[in-house]
Order: C-alpha cells, then sequence, then structure tokens
C-alpha cells in the first residue's frame, strides 16, 4: 500500500506507525505459537533456550520429548489421543446430522419464530462453558451417563452443533431454491433432491461445521474436566493436568502435534470457504 | 353477487385462498420439523438441565426432610423464648433416627452452616442421646450440651425450615439473613465474591478494549491492502483462532515465566536486572495479555468483514471534498465501522467474562474470575446449589448482552472465519 507522492510528512510518519503497530500486533498473534516449535526439541528438561540450542549446537536439539510422549512409562498420551478422536470423530458426526437438519430448517422461508430458534440453537455457543459443564453434568449424571464416552460425544454434540449450524446457514443464504423445485418437478423426490442437488451444493459449508465442531471437541477441556473418569482422559484432559502440575517438555511435544494439526485443518478449511465462494459465484 | 363467488378457486374447488394456507401451513410443519431434532436434543440434554440449577440452586429440602417432626412442632413456635418440650421431644425422635440412619453428618454440617459452633454440640447430642431416658427431653438435652440452652440455636434450626432458599444468591453478593430476617452484609474485610464479580467485569472490559486497539489497525490493514498479501496475513490471523486454548496457554506459560523467555529478554536488554525479575504470570497481568492475546481473532473477523465492504471511494471522496485524513477518517470510515465494532467488542466481552481456562492456569489468586469460583464450589467445596447460583447469575449478565448482541448484530451474522 504505496502513499501517494504529495502525502505531508505527519501523515507519512503516521502511516509508517500504523505499519509498525499492525506488524507488532501480528507478531503478538503469532510468535507465542513458535515458541513451542524449537523448546520442544530441547536435549534438557528446561522450558528455556539453552546456550547450545542458542549457537545451533546439535547436541543441545533431541528428540527424546517426542520419544518420551509415544514411549514414555505412563504415557498417558496414547490411550487419551485415542479418547479424543473416538469422541471428536462421534460427535463431529452428530453435529453434522443434527446441525445440518436445523440449518435446512432455518432457511427456509416458511420457519416459524425463526430468531428465537437461532439465537437458542447458538447459545452453547455464547453460553460461558462453565455453566454448560455444570448443566451438562448435572443432566449426564442424572442419566447415568458421567464419565462414559456416550456423555461426553453428547456433550459435545451441543457444543458442536452451534457452528455447524451457522456455516451451513450461512452457505445456504446464497442458495437458489429454484434449483430444488427444478429437481422436484422433474420428478425426483425430497430425499434423492437433498442427496443429489442440495448437499453438494452446500457441501463446503457442511465440511467447515464439522471442521469447527471437530475442533472444538478435540479441544473441548471444561465440560470434559466435570464428564470424565479415568478410562475416558483426553488430550487436552492430559494437558490440563500437566500444565497445572508442572509443565514438562513432553507437553510441548505435544502442543507441537497440535500445532501441525490445526494448521492442516486451517488449510483444509480455507480451500473450503474459497470453493464455497466459487460454487456461490461470490467474487471478493 | 356475493362475495363468496368471486373466490378464485382451484382445479380441487377449494378456494385458492384456502389451499394456500394449507400448502404454507405444510412447509411450516415441515421447516419446523427439520429443526425438530435438534431443538429436542438441546432441550433435554442443555436447556432444562440449565432451568434446573435453578431449583437447585434455590433447593433447601435437606434440612426441612431430615427434621419432619421437629418442623411440625416448631410451627406455632414464636421463637422469642426456649422452646416447649414437645419440640425437644420431637427433635430428639427425628435425630435418633439420623443417628440411627448414619446421615446425621449432613445436618450436622447444614446446621454449622447456619450457626456457627453447631457442630460439636450436634455430636455431643449423638453420643449422649443413647442413654436418654423417657420424658423430659427439654432438660436432658440441655445438659448435654450448654449450646442448647442458647434460644439461638434453635432459632437457627427454624430459619431452615422453609424448602427454598435464596440465600444461596445473597452469599455470592457477600449477604447473608440475620436472625431476624433481615438482609445485611458481611464484614468488609470478608467481602470476597463482590470483589470477584467486579474483577470479573474489570478484567472483561479491558480485553475487550485492548481487542479492539489492537484490532482494528489490523483489520483496517487488511481490508485495504491487495488480496495476495491480505490472504496471508488472515492465516496469520486464523492460525491462532484455530489452534488449541490449551496450546496458547502454554506458550504464554513458557513466555511469562519468571525464568521464562519474556524475562529474559528483559534480562537481556537490561530493563532489569536478573535478581528484579518482574512476576508476570500467577498475577493479573498474566491474565491479561493471554486474554487478549487468545480474544483478539474474535474482534479482528467482524471488524474485517464489515471493513471489507467499506469502498475506498468514500475515503477519497471526504478528502477531494476537503478533508484532512483524519477529519475524512472520524466523519466517513469510522462511523461505517460501527456495526463490526459493536459486533466484536459484544462477542469478546461475552467470551471474556465466562474464561474459565486461561485464568485458572496463569491467573493466580488476583488473576482469577467468577467462572473459577464456579469450578472451584463444583469440585472442591462441592457446595452445589452455590455453584448453580452463581453460575445463573453469570448466565443472566450473559444473556443480556447475548440479547443486545442478537438485536444490534444478529446470530445469523456470527462470522467464523
Amino acid at each position: 500500500m504505496a502513499l501517494p507522492k504529495y502525502t505531508e510528512t505527519q501523515y507519512r510518519i503516521w502511516h509508517y506507525f500504523y505499519l509498525f503497530f499492525c506488524g507488532c500486533v501480528f507478531f503478538f498473534l503469532v510468535a507465542p505459537l513458535f515458541v513451542i516449535f524449537p523448546l520442544s526439541f530441547n536435549a534438557e528438561e528446561f522450558l528455556v533456550f539453552t546456550d547450545g540450542m542458542k549457537r545451533l549446537d546439535p547436541d543441545a536439539f533431541s528428540l527424546r520429548w517426542y520419544h518420551d510422549m509415544i514411549y514414555g512409562t505412563k504415557n498417558p498420551w496414547g490411550l487419551a489421543a485415542k479418547n479424543s478422536f473416538i469422541i471428536a470423530v462421534f460427535a463431529t458426526i452428530g453435529s453434522i446430522i443434527l446441525g445440518t437438519l436445523a440449518a435446512l430448517g432455518l432457511s427456509s422461508r416458511h420457519m416459524p419464530y425463526k430468531g428465537l430458534i437461532m439465537a437458542t440453537l447458538i447459545s452453547p455457543m455464547i453460553v460461558p462453558l462453565i455453566i454448560s459443564g455444570v448443566a451438562i453434568f448435572f443432566f449426564m449424571a442424572k442419566v447415568g451417563l458421567a464419565a462414559t464416552h456416550l456423555g461426553i460425544i453428547l456433550a459435545h454434540i451441543v457444543l458442536g452443533t452451534p457452528f455447524v449450524v451457522i456455516t451451513v446457514t450461512a452457505t445456504l443464504s446464497g442458495f437458489d431454491h429454484s434449483i430444488t423445485r427444478a429437481a422436484s418437478s422433474l420428478g425426483s423426490n425430497p430425499f434423492n433432491t437433498f442427496m443429489k442437488v442440495t448437499l453438494p451444493l452446500i457441501l463446503p459449508g457442511v465440511i467447515s461445521g464439522g471442521l469447527f465442531a471437530f475442533v472444538t471437541s478435540f479441544d473441548e477441556v471444561v465440560v470434559v474436566l466435570f464428564l470424565s473418569g479415568l478410562d475416558n482422559t483426553t488430550i487436552p484432559i492430559q494437558m490440563w493436568t500437566g500444565l497445572r502440575e508442572q509443565l514438562s517438555p513432553t507437553i510441548l511435544a505435544v502442543a507441537t502435534c497440535l500445532i501441525i494439526l490445526s494448521i492442516l485443518i486451517l488449510v483444509t478449511a480455507e480451500l473450503l470457504r474459497r470453493r464455497s465462494e466459487r460454487l456461490r459465484g461470490i467474487n471478493r | 353477487m356475493s362475495s363468496e363467488n368471486n373466490k378464485i378457486l382451484t382445479t380441487d374447488g377449494i378456494p385458492l385462498e384456502e389451499s394456500l394456507k394449507v400448502a404454507e401451513k405444510k412447509n411450516k410443519i415441515k421447516a419446523f420439523l427439520l429443526v425438530a431434532p435438534l431443538l429436542l436434543f438441546l432441550l433435554i440434554t442443555y436447556i432444562i438441565p440449565i432451568g434446573g440449577m435453578f431449583s437447585r440452586s434455590i433447593d433447601d429440602k435437606l434440612t426441612t426432610n431430615m427434621l419432619p417432626k421437629t418442623y411440625k412442632a416448631m410451627e406455632k413456635w414464636d421463637g422469642k423464648e426456649l422452646p416447649s418440650e414437645e419440640i425437644f421431644e420431637a427433635f430428639y425422635l427425628d435425630y435418633k433416627i439420623l443417628v440411627k440412619n448414619k446421615t446425621v453428618g449432613k445436618l450436622q454440617t447444614q446446621l454449622n452452616l447456619e450457626k456457627n459452633g453447631f457442630k460439636s454440640a450436634l455430636k455431643k447430642l449423638a453420643r449422649k442421646q443413647k442413654k436418654f431416658k423417657v420424658g423430659n427431653y427439654k432438660e436432658q438435652i440441655m445438659s448435654s450440651h450448654k449450646r442448647f440452652e442458647n434460644v439461638e440455636y434453635w432459632r437457627a434450626i427454624k430459619r431452615r425450615a422453609p424448602p427454598i432458599t435464596y440465600s444461596k444468591y445473597l452469599k455470592a453478593m457477600d449477604m447473608y439473613l440475620d436472625e431476624d430476617n433481615k438482609i445485611v452484609q458481611v464484614e468488609e474485610d470478608r467481602r470476597m465474591h463482590r470483589i470477584l464479580w467486579l474483577r470479573t467485569l474489570e478484567i472483561a472490559f479491558f480485553v475487550t478494549l485492548f481487542c479492539f486497539v489492537m484490532a482494528y489497525p489490523i483489520a483496517h490493514l487488511l481490508a485495504t491492502i491487495p488480496m495476495k498479501y491480505s490472504n496471508l496475513l488472515l492465516i496469520c490471523v486464523l492460525l491462532p483462532f484455530w489452534t488449541s486454548l490449551l496450546v496458547r496457554t502454554a506458550s504464554w506459560m513458557i513466555l511469562l515465566q519468571q525464568q521464562g523467555l519474556l524475562n529474559d529478554f528483559f534480562v537481556w536488554i537490561g530493563l532489569f536486572t536478573n535478581e528484579n525479575r518482574p512476576q508476570m504470570m500467577y498475577n493479573k497481568t498474566g491474565t491479561y495479555v493471554a486474554m487478549t492475546q487468545i480474544l483478539l481473532p474474535f474482534m479482528v473477523l467482524p471488524l474485517y468483514s464489515v471493513m471489507k465492504t467499506i469502498s475506498p471511494s468514500l475515503m477519497r471522496a471526504g478528502k477531494s471534498l476537503g478533508a484532512t485524513p483524519t477529519v475524512a477518517f472520524f466523519k466517513v470510515y469510522f462511523p461505517l465501522t460501527i456495526p463490526g465494532i459493536g459486533a466484536g467488542c459484544l462477542l469478546v466481552f461475552i467470551l471474556a467474562i465466562g474464561y474459565y481456562i486461561t485464568p485458572e492456569l496463569v491467573g493466580g489468586a488476583s488473576g482469577k474470575l467468577i467462572s473459577n469460583q464456579i469450578a472451584y464450589h463444583m469440585k472442591s467445596s462441592l457446595d452445589w446449589s452455590f455453584a448453580s447460583a452463581m453460575g445463573l447469575m453469570l448466565l443472566t449478565g450473559v444473556l443480556a448482552i447475548y440479547w443486545l448482541y442478537n438485536k444490534l448484530v444478529g446470530v445469523d451474522n456470527i462470522k467464523l472465519g
């Protein structure tokens, strides 16, 4: 963004200050994430850059914390990762099904009380997690689902659906309903119309909502803290315990893996968003 | 000709108006049926349990159910003088059953909450009542512990008679009901909850402010630079957004530790000496810094989506009409971004006010918020009704802001990247 030649000095200075400030904010946003990478390869047990690391001495770096993460003696991470994936996958599937159906209903122009219902469906995203956690815990304890996988999955469906509802309604807002009418007039039944016409068009929205639901479940700690027992510990629970008790480099190794996972998810989500905008003919 | 015959009929002979109504109704039902599964699911697993928190927060049936005979006998007692023999006998009979069923501990705890020193008196009574003789229970109970001669303890029992109580709500505001059922405040040095509420508001407010100050320029930058750069920079905003909250908090813990990187840096540039490293974690500073960074994307995204729609020609027009860049900015650009500011600020404020994880990990004692207190009562003190009461008070505040957000922005306009 070049300044025009006639810009006065004071605005010129102001402009460079503005760019500098923006640079600082971007640094503030992203840099903290990247201190984790090098430190997770630390050969020592300290969470600072050792002198060897500053000299880039190869001996100062090691994979021992990654080794510890996978083969460590007590090794809670294997079980935690398995549980996290199982819970997140089922929670995502549940959120996608319930959320997409609801979004289809909400985008219909005949939907009564649209505003109120939408606000209700989104509320798990807005209500503080601690309150959701308490309420869901009381419910699950009453029906005997506390400390079970099913209980946690159901809780994560509650937390994940708002994202699916939001992304799918957003995709449907540019949706041309005459296409589905055309399909019906050509003799397709509603189910086929949905599977062959509507779904392929809203799929990017569905998947990106699903990604949000997956990440929400995969990263959720507050509700699981109330619901989990010994058998259903998850990665966030293990990290939470680790961060509260002792910050060990093994946690940084896990954190690095999680950052890589989130980069992958981010790239997927971005590609999907762009595809969706292309499909809906929105050009920026 | 009557107007009846004027109506347009469909091929089935039904008036078009009616036929349309039927079709509309069918569509309405169809749309509602699509939403119904999720609505029902949320109602059962989420909304009704939140309502259940309310009945739990005012529920006080525990003592009522444990001392049924006593409360029946106490109905007519005015509480001025020591109760009659009848009440003492009823209390003895109730208490005997509790001792036999080994549920007496709960009563002791509950009554001790009402009046300090009750527990030891009741424990003594539990031992001595085994040797009680029939008749004259008043004398026997009073001789078991001298506190039973004090009418205040009997008033404390009577105060717990109603099956519902709003005392938990008073407690959350650092108030309580005294002996004469008047609302009084606790002593000044014990008003911890009020401090917590105020601190929660204060931290939420300043985090929102910091986020706004930081997000506005970068959202503006993102919206005005060419797209190939803005896409890259947008990823810088979205990456923290997608990264695990715990990972981000962990990175702040590494940076802010007393032996951490930031302090190393300060010592290295000579801002502080090695001995006087500032404490930046386990206090308010830690909460502020980490929460601002974590909530920043929630401010940037709504601002960006509004700024993207503002045509740059508007600023040019303003300038060409003689406005200086500053005037043009404040008179033209800034007012147009107000919807984005509203959306971002409300969202960040709502999220900040109920934050739990980050304050718990980096906040220490002085950086804890009301959510942490709720969690403490859920997990450690096990006073679930108190936790429910505080949770509902917090929820009321959040829902009020949510309502405002819905009015101003509309929930369907929440942007997710």
